[in-house]
């Protein structure tokens, strides 16, 4: 993974080898902007398989989710059909329920597709009837189609389950999985990360940014800045040309990292960064 | 792969009953998945064991201390002791008033007499100023409370008269005539119950409603389980909708009583809500806060987390018992800090202050 450039520590790394060995969906929560989405676009990246993203919303159903049918192209056929005069209703519906009529969704493709690795983000977002049928597509890797029969992965996908933890995901679909909780970063590693991710970025100035960060973790904030709003905040930075933090451009760029109005002026206030 | 000896796996399970123990959801399965894990590992390095165990034991954030102390303690060879302590704390914990002054039975406390016109008056009472006696009846009578819920659009779409062209009912119509695709059907957005967030002070000041406050808790969990989440406040936010799920009042009232560390204490409402707005979505919700609004942490926190709450929130419905009194005014620091954001200031006193709400709550009677 380090030469994907994502850097992850012993126990993220222990938790993607066993979710790769186990065949286990590996269920990651953690604060916003720690990396959870981003360890599954590496992991398809460094097993050179697709990635296939599922974003849970609310209301997401199996229509969206596993597989629809091309209604379009039904009626097309049924008309077709009817011109030439086949009638007979059986017939017609073997050849209406064709697997050349299905829109495979996310879970139907990452089962079809190999290797691939499937994403399931935000999964808290969706509404609990969705987990039903997704603890029963993850638990044996099938989809069953009434019409069609049951579609099964030769080679199960890599699925990564990502959470924010808004509302707490049933057990049932936890104990499925490995569960890991991602913190954010420590130092050293947070400079490695800026650094490795933006070349241009000095260690000097990664490492300033990194204090700042550990400062702004610590303190009272609405929401702390993840690693994804570091890495934000320092290519601002260096797009100003900056080779190092220092109050004013800290001001300057406060907008990069801290997304709520209560922040900025609780930061300000309390000079979190005045020594920058 | 080195799998773990045989030798180790009683260690191993001695482990994960361990964890079970500390109130760690280790189960069967996850114990297994636990050996799983370790025949891929090292069984022998330390690193590896505890990790194995971490992503195949835990399903939480709160599990990880616990998980970190009992492996410490367990590896080091020092058993824990068996299982946590026991809260000795009760929910009833009042001290009965007499009542041979108010009208009730005479000599006898324990037997209400609950007549038609008794009941009316039980209604009105104050809950902090019954007996013992009295205020089972009021519970009993919660326990049967129906809380009214307000609707909300889904997304998730159901079959209908109108809305959007449903293709695969309509092919299957379209199958069954021949081809034919004459009668066209719709599914619509359906409508689904608000979400209400109730959050129940149980500080030292609200003792004398705490139980009658969580009772009603209870009664809108068992109306609407899939949307409600209740939590405790006093010096720390415990959520509790789990412990209320159980149907039976009183055995939810006990799974209560041992899941809130913090009966009687302060109150930090300020700091329990940036808590909240941390743990729960109440994007959308009717959030219902039920406090006298005696607030030990700093009120101007106070007042930047209810402004934070109020905009994400459909409506904010604070609850307090002492606003059944005529004279009432908010002056509390707590109280006078959240009032600008709090959409409706209700009484929370008596049972017919219960009612009203468990109405209000439908959205039928908006002040």
């Amino acid at each position: 993974m380090e030469e994907r450039d994502y850097l992850a520590d012993e126990g993220l790394a222990t938790a993607a080898f066993l979710a790769l060995k186990m065949g286990r969906p590996l269920f990651l929560e953690g604060e916003a902007g720690v990396g959870k989405t981003e360890l599954a676009k590496t992991l398809s990246a460094v097993l050179d398989a697709p990635l296939i993203r599922l974003q849970c919303y609310e209301g997401l159903d199996a229509a969206q989710a596993l597989y629809d049918w091309d209604f379009a192209r039904q009626l097309l056929h049924l008309k077709a059909a009817e011109a030439v005069g086949a009638a007979d209703v059986r017939a017609l519906e073997g050849e209406i329920y064709d697997r050349r009529f299905l829109i495979a969704r996310p879970l139907l493709r990452a089962l079809e597709v190999q290797p691939a690795v499937l994403l399931v983000d935000e999964i808290d977002r969706a509404d609990d009837e969705f987990e039903a049928f997704l603890l029963e597509v993850l638990s044996d890797f099938t989809i069953s189609i009434p019409e069609l029969g049951t579609i099964a992965a030769a080679a199960p996908p890599v699925v990564v389950v990502t959470s924010n933890r808004t509302r707490e995901v049933h057990d049932a679909l936890k104990r499925r999985c490995l569960y890991h909780w991602l913190e954010h970063p420590g130092f050293d590693r947070e400079v490695a990360i800026l650094t490795r991710r933006l070349p241009a970025c000095t260690e000097t100035l990664a490492a300033q940014v990194a204090r700042a960060a550990a400062r702004l973790r610590e303190a009272d904030l609405v929401k702390p800045p993840g690693i994804a709003e570091t890495l934000d905040w320092t290519e601002a930075l260096l797009t100003l040309g900056a080779a190092e933090l220092n109050p004013d451009l800290a001001a300057a760029t406060l907008g990069a990292v801290l997304k709520y109005r209560e922040d900025q002026q609780f930061t300000v206030k309390n000079g979190l960064l005045r020594d920058a | 792969m080195p799998e773990p000896p045989a030798r180790l796996v009683p260690v191993l399970v001695g482990f994960a009953r361990t964890l079970r123990a500390a109130g760690v959801g280790a189960d069967h399965e996850r114990t297994r998945n636990f050996l799983t894990a370790l025949e891929r590992l090292d069984a022998a390095r330390e690193q590896d064991v505890y990790w194995a165990g971490r992503l195949t034991l835990c399903a939480g954030p709160d599990d990880l201390p616990r998980y970190d102390r009992c492996f410490a303690a367990y590896f080091a060879g020092v058993r824990p002791g068996p299982g946590r302590p026991q809260m000795t704390v009760t929910v009833t914990r009042f001290t009965a008033t007499p009542s041979g002054d108010r009208g009730s039975s005479d000599g006898n406390p324990d037997v209400l007499p609950a007549t038609a016109s008794e009941v009316e008056v039980l209604r009105n009472r104050d809950i902090a100023r019954m007996s013992a006696a009295e205020r089972d009846e009021v519970h009993r009578m919660l326990a049967m409370l129906r809380a009214a819920r307000e609707q909300r659009r889904s997304r998730r779409l159901v079959p209908s008269t109108g809305g959007v062209l449903d293709g695969r009912r309509t092919v299957r119509e379209a199958i069954r005539r021949g081809g034919e695709p004459a009668r066209l059907r719709y599914r619509d957005r359906r409508y689904k119950p608000r979400r209400v967030v109730m959050l129940a002070d149980v500080s030292g000041s609200m003792a004398a409603y705490a139980d009658s406050l969580l009772r009603f808790a209870h009664a809108l969990v068992r109306s609407e389980p899939r949307a409600t989440e209740v939590f405790s406040v006093g010096t720390r936010l415990t959520r509790i909708t789990a412990e209320l799920r159980h149907r039976d009042p009183a055995l939810a009232m006990d799974a209560v009583s041992k899941a809130i560390p913090d009966w009687s204490g302060g109150t930090r409402l300020g700091e329990e809500i940036r808590e909240l707005l941390r743990l729960a979505d109440a994007r959308g919700s009717v959030v219902v806060i039920a406090s006298d609004g005696w607030e030990r942490g700093d009120p101007g926190l106070l007042g930047a987390q209810m402004a934070r709450l109020a905009r994400m929130a459909y409506r904010v419905v604070w609850v307090n018992p002492h606003k059944g009194d005529p004279g009432y005014q908010p002056l509390t620091a707590g109280m006078r800090a959240a009032l600008p954001y709090v959409d409706e200031l209700v009484a929370g006193h008596s049972l017919a202050a219960f009612e009203e709400l468990a109405d209000r709550l439908g959205g039928l009677r908006r002040a």
